[in-house]
């Protein structure tokens, strides 16, 4: 029933302009009415080819093309998402709201709001007529349930609109036949369809009427961009009023009876092993604690409240075995990582050299909501809650390790509070379905401890970035990068996608997971007359994972801090030399922007310094300009218990995404990413020493707080390129990381080689001691006079 | 076990728990009122920030005996009713500049900036940058630009004839 869907949209109707201005044909595409008790319409879409990928403005490259200017990792996600999506439903109910489970998990980056805007948009309704639930893991999704790399809104932009278009078709047809209309004269509504006559029917009257018996193909065309009412307008987003008043259930909100609080305690030092629980007895014997077992990862306690959890951790006796980077420290993991850099083609002796090595120290993924699941497993069954950004491989994986068959796993996929990339894992839904099987069945409401969610749980990989630039004839003739990283770990799906789709990608063949995503996702986004990154991977004893984007961050500071060197080697400034060099007019366009609006070059005081950086991916372009001050009496300010550090005063940001979906939505995740590239370039990183990462406290681990909030924070958002949008939730940190780094060089004149900055001078914080395992909370904040 | 009597946003309630327990997880675990938010458990995220007779403090870091039976708490659940509205002003202006992103900090962030507001004011002033630089909440999506945006808002319209110059 579901195969031989062409691949590729029908007939191209009359040329209809789109925001660039350029002539795009109109498509038609193929799409289901589905068998159900209302009216439901599914996408049926086929393999797009790589061709189709190449978007407007990327044409007229210049000599260096890398495999990522014209097919990516977004286009691979969605080349692995096009064969199931016909399985993704809009369904049409008697109360007229357009109901839609979206196969994705939300984490904050406003994905249910920007589908519902599709919807609504397609189907000529208000915002909140679409009601956007989370799916459960649906195995028969195969690759078309991975959230990450940004790519959300690209690979499900077309899908979602041809359903809700054909829903909306499908109505229209049924509405002409009950108010005695043709089609083309009905006016369509907010959910009201109206004949000429002025009688009118809604679309909840026409939810069953319009169901189809048998499930059945149909064609449809899609808005053209030019008319959209909803997409590209700023909307707020669809769970705002959840979220203010406490409202918004999360994992740990999660209703299930029984499930009663579980923790974990964990080893001293990274993956350390459970040897022998010396007293569990005693340990089951305080005050509200039910269950004491050892899980590979620890041994868990199960108590009627969470604080009961930590004093059980507190109070038990394990021995444990070694973990699996005992010996190391950050130095020994940074002489590895250079000792593995893959080595750099012979240099010309006719050029001048500017040859340079970053190293990037290891950061933490965690999101302000620890890792939480809730399960229920019995002997025959589990049941998942959690945040799951690849809940069919977390579905796999679990029901593998409790020797169940995947179907009978059932993984419910949460709102999540916050990600960065630490939901493409499943750890804690993992020891969740395994607590509650060695307590004997028990449901379990598990949630890690911030201290471990800092020590044991994901970072983002300690790497090394060397970028040698070679200058002749007054130009730059090339631009070499190795980057040598800490393993990432891609067990979540991603890997399993890349190498079903290697043969598939145009001009590129790679071996391993680690060089096709490098590929896949990094660009250099000047017209160098040669351009070479590469990657090499080491040591997979960490447990990693991405921090709101992979290499891209720092492949990109390493990378501009060395272009400014080049165009002070030149004699040229920063942003012309970016500007000539730019290898197409949306780079062009996003410097111009933030060099105009930062008001690039004006004069300000020693100490205090711009800084500027371009990236491109996501089918996108982004650039940053920022200010920093790192006079003394900036530096030393006096916040109460903060550290502070030279402050970032003022963003400027331009981003181009193609299309815009909803501008407000796309603002937000810029802002964000803004923090998150101001705390990496410095002040954000762990420290690890044999073994152990220090940081246990958002205290110590030092993430953007209000006091290193740039006080001018402008978001530029460009008006459509293209007439699809690209990624942005990890698009700003890049650039925005970059921009400080070449502010601070300039700032301070001297160029930082190490990220974030302060990482080698001395903690600003006392170490919390590895035993026992979790610092007690403490007692005595009753404010005074309360 | 011991039982303790106090006010949660303003109605009564008696729990039966022993008496070092943090009275976030009363709240969370034993009362169902999940409105506040672990997220660290140190005093430090702020993410559980409630009032406690009017005053900001955090649940995670006071002992379920500590708490006198004549003590009020109200968590973001309770904060409507304290102005007698469907939503506070600061709930407002948070929807109004659309802060949230993910939400898990929010209920802190709001519980925060009303509580700031009413401090500065009782000391006679507005709210400055300062103050704002000093807010601890720890937001992971980063809404901070939102949020000091938000909170001058909300002052102004929880003390619309104060003029607020920061």
């Amino acid at each position: 029933m579901l195969d031989a869907a062409p691949s590729q949209p029908l007939d191209p109707g009359p040329g209809t302009p789109t925001g660039s201005g350029r002539a795009m044909p109109r498509r038609r595409f193929l799409g289901l009415l589905v068998a159900a008790p209302t009216l439901a319409a599914a996408a049926r879409l086929g393999l797009a080819g790589p061709a189709s990928a190449v978007t407007p403005g990327s044409e007229g490259i210049g000599p260096s093309v890398e495999p990522a200017d014209d097919y990516d990792l977004g286009d691979l996600l969605n080349e692995a998402a096009a064969p199931t999506s016909q399985l993704i439903t809009v369904v049409v109910g008697t109360d007229g709201t357009i109901s839609f489970a979206l196969p994705r998990a939300e984490v904050g980056q406003g994905i249910t709001t920007a589908i519902a805007m599709c919807i609504a948009d397609e189907m000529d309704l208000r915002l909140d007529q679409v009601r956007i639930t989370l799916a459960d893991a649906r195995p028969e999704l195969v690759w078309n349930q991975l959230t990450g790399g940004s790519n959300t809104m690209h690979s499900m932009f077309t899908p979602v609109r041809v359903a809700a278009a054909l829903a909306k078709q499908a109505l229209l047809d049924v509405a002409a036949i009950e108010l005695q209309s043709a089609v083309g004269q009905l006016q369509n509504r907010e959910g009201v369809i109206t004949a000429p006559s002025g009688a009118s029917v809604t679309y909840g009257q026409l939810a069953t009427k319009a169901a189809v018996p048998t499930t059945r193909t149909a064609s449809v065309e899609l808005k053209a961009p030019g008319s959209f009412s909803v997409i590209g307008t700023p909307q707020s987003r669809i769970d705002a009023l959840d979220a203010v008043t406490g409202r918004k259930v999360f994992a740990m909100d999660v209703d299930v009876p029984g499930a009663l609080p579980t923790m974990v305690c964990r080893p001293p030092t990274i993956n350390g092993t459970v040897v022998a629980v010396r007293n569990a007895a005693a340990v089951l014997a305080l005050p509200g604690v039910t269950d004491v077992a050892a899980i590979p990862t620890g041994v868990a306690v199960r108590a009627a409240t969470f604080g009961q959890c930590i004093d059980a951790v507190d109070a038990l006796d394990v021995v444990w075995g070694p973990g699996t980077e005992d010996a190391k420290s950050d130095a020994d993991v940074e002489a590895e990582l250079v000792a593995n850099e893959l080595p750099l083609a012979p240099a010309p002796p006719v050029t001048q050299v500017i040859d340079k090595r970053f190293t990037f120290c290891f950061v933490s993924n965690s999101p302000l909501e620890t890792n939480s699941a809730v399960a229920r497993v019995t002997e025959t069954s589990a049941e998942i809650w959690s945040s799951l950004k690849s809940p069919i491989t977390a579905q796999q994986d679990i029901a593998l390790a409790l020797g169940l068959p995947p179907t009978a796993v059932t993984c419910h996929v949460v709102q999540g509070g916050g990600s960065f990339g630490r939901h493409l894992f499943w750890d804690a839904a993992k020891e969740a379905a395994l607590a509650s099987k060695a307590f004997g069945y028990k449901p379990v409401r598990l949630m890690w401890h911030r201290t471990d969610d800092f020590r044991q749980g994901r970072a983002h990989p300690m790497a090394t970035s060397r970028v040698r630039v070679q200058i002749a004839n007054g130009e730059v003739v090339n631009l070499e990068q190795r980057h040598t990283s800490v393993s990432t770990d891609y067990s979540h799906g991603l890997g399993e996608i890349l190498s079903a789709y290697a043969t598939k990608v145009p001009g590129v063949n790679f071996l391993a997971y680690t060089s096709g995503l490098f590929y896949l996702t990094q660009t250099v986004p000047y017209r160098f007359v040669s351009t070479d990154q590469a990657i090499n991977e080491i040591d997979t004893g960490f447990n990693t994972g991405s921090m709101r984007n992979v290499y891209s961050p720092d492949v990109c500071t390493a990378m501009e801090l060395v272009v400014d060197q080049a165009a002070a080697a030149l004699g040229q400034d920063p942003y012309d030399f970016r500007l000539g060099y730019a290898k197409d007019a949306r780079t062009q366009a996003v410097l111009e922007r933030v060099a105009a609006a930062g008001q690039w070059g004006r004069p300000l005081p020693a100490g205090v310094a711009q800084g500027i950086a371009v990236h491109s991916e996501y089918k996108g372009r982004c650039a940053v300009l920022a200010e920093i001050d790192t006079r003394p009496e900036t530096v030393d300010r006096k916040i109460r218990d903060a550290y502070t550090g030279p402050r970032v005063t003022r963003v400027v940001l331009a981003v181009d995404v193609g299309l815009p979906i909803n501008p407000r939505g796309l603002e937000a995740q810029m802002q964000g990413g803004i923090m998150d590239g101001i705390a990496k370039a410095l002040t954000f990183s762990l420290h690890l020493q044999k073994g152990t990462f220090l940081e246990g406290s958002w205290d110590n681990a030092y993430y953007t707080r209000q006091w290193n909030v740039p006080p001018e924070v402008q978001v530029i958002v460009m008006p459509p390129t293209t007439s699809e949008p690209g990624g942005a939730g990890e698009f700003a940190v890049g650039p925005t990381m970059a921009a400080v780094a070449c502010a601070y060089a300039r700032a301070t004149g001297t160029v930082p080689t190490k990220f974030p900055v302060n990482h080698d001078q001395p903690l600003g914080f006392a170490v919390i001691p590895t035993e026992p395992p979790l610092p007690e909370s403490p007692t005595d904040v009753r404010p005074s006079g309360a | 076990m011991p039982v303790h009597t106090f006010t949660v946003n303003g109605e009564e309630v008696e729990v039966d728990c022993d008496d070092k327990v943090r009275l976030l997880w009363v709240l969370r675990d034993l009362l169902g009122i999940h409105g506040p938010k672990y997220g660290c458990g140190l005093d430090v995220c702020k993410a559980c920030t409630s009032l406690l007779n009017g005053q900001k403090f955090n649940p995670c870091s006071i002992e379920v005996a500590d708490i006198e039976p004549t003590d009020e708490v109200v968590t973001i659940e309770g904060l409507p009713a304290t102005v007698g509205a469907a939503l506070h002003p600061m709930q407002q202006a948070w929807l109004d500049h659309d802060v949230a992103q993910c939400g898990y900090c929010q209920p802190g962030q709001i519980m925060n900036a009303v509580a700031l507001v009413h401090q500065v004011h009782a000391e006679g002033r507005s709210i400055t940058e300062h103050d704002l630089d000093g807010i601890r909440n720890i937001c992971r999506c980063g809404t901070y630009t939102r949020i000091r945006e938000a909170i001058l808002a909300g002052e102004a319209a929880m003390y619309p004839t104060v003029a607020t110059g920061s």
